[in-house]
């Protein structure tokens, strides 16, 4: 929908800067460098972090796998008798991608090109001709299985999230998610979830435009302007913009309605929605409605896990959305659907409703990756040039706000260190 | 039992239906796009990875016109994106079912996208899976309506409906 974005030639030499302590001035070169981008396939991929790789209840079963990424690397998570394997998805002989189904099924993996196989842990199980054929010589005495498996990953789980790591040097998951972030992880991930599919978008952008984004409540009744057309009357909500204590890479933003007395559980709040008669009125509004599930009835819950991970409850509607970026310009974001096994019909009808909110199509949330290409097109060329991050920068203590842009210059303060600028 | 004379005409009848709809699409009529609804209608876009894996999660879904109305209300204005136009190409329309009240169809179209750059794009292969049925005036109106994209990548953002 836009104009292709091209990369200018990576400067060699040109050292990343960032101006301010603070976090306040973000060159705009980390948005298109591919030098930038290959050091974060580096020192962030493959760095301290674990990389969000999909929820359990996608691979229910015994030896189900699924195709994704930790970063721009292929990999295949796949559900084993002991837990999970994660593998890079190149076969140790060549170099040809293994696995070529974005889902399935199977105890082992062969590769088509020689027919090397594996075991679903990633193990090397057979080599063709292996002993030569005919008294003619075959793999070499020396060659072993044990030697030449597929690259393993570490994965762990939490909650049912699942995650890798290419480092030894990652703190345990828990520690990773850190003491702030843990307790609304739990929120959402406090009982057994089934998962409902996915949509995709592909944006023009730079992967950290989209982690700004999410990390940036400023924007939000600026740039989507839904429910301020349909004059949807949000009063007396409460905010919260938290960082990540330790490294500030991870975030939560929240705004939680206060509950009127006498609210019961389970009640339709659509009638709480009032539009005036002078502006535009929607006719079926209950898709804005919200079912009471949790302690506090929050409306948006958004939460990126640094680096590919984004959870996120917009009133009923239960995602986890996937960030992998493809190249210094590109991002695909991957909103994974999920509800829960014992939800009800009526609530399983909601959430499929609210999915009308986000996603590539969705009213509150289609513009972010229109304002992200925006951002992309009109830094490229003037890599030097810096982005302005002031908004309540002298009270970074703040949290009970969505007027801040802390959580963003906390975030770059992260990245600089994983990065060594 | 109905003749051969008969099937084309319905099918016939069909075509020139959906090629006014794509027609409405194409040339930003979308307040008449609706009209080609009944009005407890379903209309749905979603992945096919999710349809063959059984899976519900859509891109889009309207329960009612009403939700369809809504739609249009908010994209003319509430949502901000790009000016574009559609160009659908639509083929292989074959009648799945037919029992004298409810006709079931399938058929497939490209849409391409041009943006504000003038440069074009495929932007979605799909399938339309639609169940028509006549109105009180014999107008043949759309009950249900699922779009299954291909192209699960969504370059950007999705505003108009396919």
């Amino acid at each position: 929908m836009s104009e292709t974005v091209i990369s200018p030639p990576a400067p060699i030499g040109r050292a990343v800067h960032f101006p301010q302590a603070d976090g306040s001035r973000v060159p705009y070169r980390v948005f298109s460098s591919q030098e930038v981008y290959e050091r974060e396939q580096e020192r962030i991929y493959r760095g301290p972090t674990w990389n969000f790789l999909g929820l359990e209840a996608e691979i229910p079963n015994l030896n189900d796998f699924k195709s994704t990424f930790v970063g721009d690397t292929p990999v295949v998570v796949t559900r084993t008798a002991d837990g999970f394997a994660c593998w890079v998805n190149r076969c140790a002989h060549r170099g040809a991608m293994v696995c070529r189904e974005k889902r399935g099924n199977a105890a082992s993996h062969t590769c088509v090109y020689h027919q090397w196989s594996y075991t679903c842990e990633g193990d090397l199980q057979g080599v063709p001709f292996r002993r030569g054929q005919k008294g003619q010589a075959g793999m070499p005495k020396s060659f072993t299985t044990e030697g030449n498996g597929l690259h393993k990953l570490r994965v762990a789980s939490y909650k049912g999230l699942l995650f890798a790591s290419f480092s030894d040097e990652t703190p345990p998951l828990p520690e990773y998610l850190g003491a702030e972030m843990r307790p609304w992880i739990d929120r959402l991930f406090h009982k057994p979830v089934e998962y409902l599919g996915c949509t995709r978008q592909y944006s023009k952008s730079n992967w950290k435009l989209y982690l700004e984004n999410v990390k940036d409540p400023y924007h939000a009744s600026l740039l989507h302007l839904f429910h301020t057309t349909f004059n949807i009357f949000r009063v007396g909500m409460k905010a919260r913009s938290i960082p990540d204590a330790t490294h500030g890479l991870h975030s939560i933003i929240t705004a939680t309605k206060i509950e009127e007395a006498g609210d019961t559980a389970a009640a339709y709040n659509a009638q709480n929605i009032r539009s005036m008669d002078d502006g535009f009125s929607l006719e079926d509004p209950e898709l804005l409605g919200q079912i009471k599930e949790f302690d506090e009835l929050t409306t948006n819950h958004i939460q990126p896990i640094f680096p590919q991970l984004v959870i996120q409850q917009i009133h009923n509607t239960l995602v986890c959305r996937q960030l992998l970026p493809k190249g210094p310009s590109n991002f695909e974001l991957v909103f994974h659907f999920f509800g829960y096994a014992d939800d009800t019909p009526e609530m399983r009808e909601l959430r499929m409703l609210q999915a009308n909110l986000v996603g590539p199509a969705g009213y509150i949330s289609m513009e972010d990756t229109e304002a992200t290409e925006l951002v992309q097109r009109g830094t490229f060329r003037d890599a030097d040039a810096l982005s302005v991050l002031d908004m309540a920068r002298d009270a970074p203590e703040q949290q009970e706000t969505l007027i801040t842009e802390n959580l963003i210059r906390r975030f770059w303060l992260g990245y600089q260190k994983l990065m060594g600028y | 039992m109905t003749s051969k004379t008969e099937k084309l005409q319905l099918w016939l009848e069909l075509s020139e239906l959906q090629a006014r709809y794509v027609s409405a699409l194409d040339n930003d009529q979308l307040e008449a796009w609706t009209e080609f609804f009944t009005e407890d209608c379903r209309y749905e876009i979603i992945p096919k990875e999710n349809v063959d894996a059984g899976l519900p999660a859509p891109v889009i879904y309207c329960r009612n016109r009403k939700m369809l109305r809504d739609r249009v209300l908010s994209l003319r204005h509430a949502n901000i994106f790009e000016g574009h136009t559609y160009r659908h190409m639509t083929s292989g329309l074959v009648v799945t079912s037919n029992d004298g009240e409810t006709i079931t169809t399938t058929s497939s179209y490209i849409v391409v996208i041009t943006g504000q750059n003038g440069e074009s794009n495929v932007y979605q292969a799909g399938r339309y899976d639609d169940e028509l049925v006549r109105d009180e005036t014999g107008e043949l109106r759309y009950r249900k309506k699922r779009v299954v994209f291909d192209t699960l990548r969504v370059q950007t953002l999705l505003a108009t409906p396919i």
